[in-house]
């Protein structure tokens, strides 16, 4: 059924494979800890192009190093970048990347250090990448639908006015964009501890909400109770929730589940950094509930625009993706507006309803899809974070 | 609402509420609102509490269950008298 927000489009850039990017990034990517100097010299060298440099990719195995590939893939094949040159130290893996990139029809190229340096490298990869500026540089936006958006969640430094505000702001643009035909990713495996109940009951069917339940009770054996040395007080909830009023993980588990509002469900389940597959609708990504890991799976899934509500004033942001804060703590607004792109805090003083805060933060998605640079875009906030399961060989 | 509230209750159920105000007094007449219907209660706050932080709406003995969103937040680890903050001190996670 049509609804208001059926025909709203935004300017945005299609690439090859479909999809809807919402900014132009010429990445320089590393496969590896030890190719980021190249990268960042590459990026110092050129112009309108941005190194991602990360702490991981050697000596990985196995599922850490599926999550790894996965990330780094995702990343660049994200439809915010229009072109990607990888470095790494050797050419297999390197060429891996490139290969996975690739299939997205994007430009991706790719060179390893050994047997030339740095130096040569470098000189090799600004060439490409200099091309790929004057490439990117002339493609234009163009008018798509909001519902060909991939919009992700998580919340950071919580408090008991994101259960109330901020939250449930970002549930209430679900509950209108999903059904128009977005694709949505929420998650934070640890935080839903206490709301596990009430999560599984959101799945679109029982099968669905058992895997979703295998998945969170798995979380909690193998690797809660496998290292916890205490109750998780200061860590989950962290010092941040508890400064903010947050007492339990039961209590930051419910505030958390607001996001995904009171009538949308999940279609399915996605490993870290797993791109979806099963159609539109909201996924269930097993994630980190820190910050930095959280947005980059997500953002290497393929979402392209993430909302993330915050009560204390998490300052985080993302290389490619644009990360647009909200919040309704007056505190916050009073201290670090400048971190704010939302400002939510009319629903504590009862002068905003729920429903109208959903619309300021469609609204807000919106200009944020045609250019407009979030908070954290605009303060220089890259985090890229990846996810690691367990010690490298 | 012409007045705007210090406490803020999501559900009838709850026994917990949060102060959405900087600066609460004890002794501040408070204005709640639940914020499921919008309905209104007044009660009087018993400590300084800060923002986001909790007060409880009824005597709790140990033992008990603090109640938010309708559901179990925790159990309670010391008695509490009606308008007193409830956080870490006095209330304990059941997981972990």
């Amino acid at each position: 059924m049509a609804s208001k927000y059926s025909n709203m489009t935004i300017q945005a850039y299609r690439r090859d494979n479909g999809r809807v990017g919402v900014r132009n990034h010429v990445v320089i990517l590393p496969l590896d800890d030890i190719s980021n100097a190249a990268c960042e010299a590459v990026a110092n060298n050129i112009k309108g192009t941005m190194a991602i440099p990360h702490a991981y990719g050697r000596l990985q195995f196995g599922e850490d190093l599926e999550v790894h590939f996965r990330t780094i893939i995702g990343t660049g094949a994200n439809p915010n970048v229009a072109a990607v040159v990888v470095i790494g130290i050797e050419p297999g893996w390197t060429q891996r990347v490139v290969d996975g990139i690739a299939k997205t029809g994007k430009p991706v190229w790719g060179i390893s250090i050994e047997q030339k340096g740095d130096l040569e490298t470098i000189r090799q990869a600004s060439w490409k990448a200099k091309e790929f500026v004057h490439y990117a540089s002339e493609l234009q936006r163009e008018e798509c639908s909001i519902n060909e958006l991939w919009i992700s969640t998580k919340c950071g430094e919580s408090d008991t006015t994101t259960g109330l505000s901020s939250c449930p702001t970002v549930g209430n643009m679900y509950d209108k964009l999903i059904p128009e035909g977005i694709y949505g990713f929420f998650g934070e495996t640890s935080e839903i501890t206490g709301a596990e109940h009430i999560c599984q009951k959101r799945a679109i069917n029982e099968e669905v909400g058992e895997r979703w339940y295998k998945m969170w009770k798995a979380y909690q054996d193998d690797v809660i109770f496998a290292h916890q040395t205490d109750d998780l007080s200061d860590s989950q909830p962290t010092k941040g929730n508890i400064e903010g009023g947050l007492t339990t993980i039961e209590e930051k588990a419910l505030g958390n589940l607001e996001k995904i509002g009171k009538s949308t469900q999940f279609i399915d389940i996605l490993d870290p950094a797993e791109a979806p597959n099963s159609g539109n609708g909201l996924y269930f990504m097993d994630s980190s509930s820190a910050a930095a890991e959280c947005v980059t799976l997500m953002a290497a899934g393929g979402a392209v625009i993430h909302t993330f509500p915050t009560g204390q004033g998490n300052v985080i942001g993302n290389p490619i993706v644009p990360v647009i804060k909200i919040s309704g703590n007056p505190r916050t607004l009073r201290t670090m507006s400048e971190h704010i792109d939302v400002d939510v805090t009319g629903v504590l003083t009862r002068e905003m309803t729920i429903d109208q805060a959903g619309d300021a933060l469609i609204e807000m998605i919106c200009r944020t899809a045609n250019g407009r640079n979030t908070a954290a875009e605009a303060l220089g906030h890259r985090e890229f974070s990846m996810t690691k399961l367990y010690r490298s060989a | 609402m012409s007045e705007i509230p210090q406490l803020l209750v999501h559900e009838h159920d709850d026994n917990v509420g949060v102060v959405v105000v900087e600066g609460l007094k004890a002794g501040t007449d408070m204005l709640c609102c639940v914020t499921h219907d919008n309905s209104t209660f007044r009660m009087t706050a018993g400590a300084d509490v800060p923002i986001g932080h909790k007060i409880a709406l009824k005597d709790f003995k140990e033992g008990d269950t603090a109640i938010k969103y309708g559901e179990d937040i925790g159990k309670i680890i010391a008695d509490i008298p009606k308008g007193a903050h409830v956080h870490t001190h006095n209330c304990k996670t059941k997981r972990w």
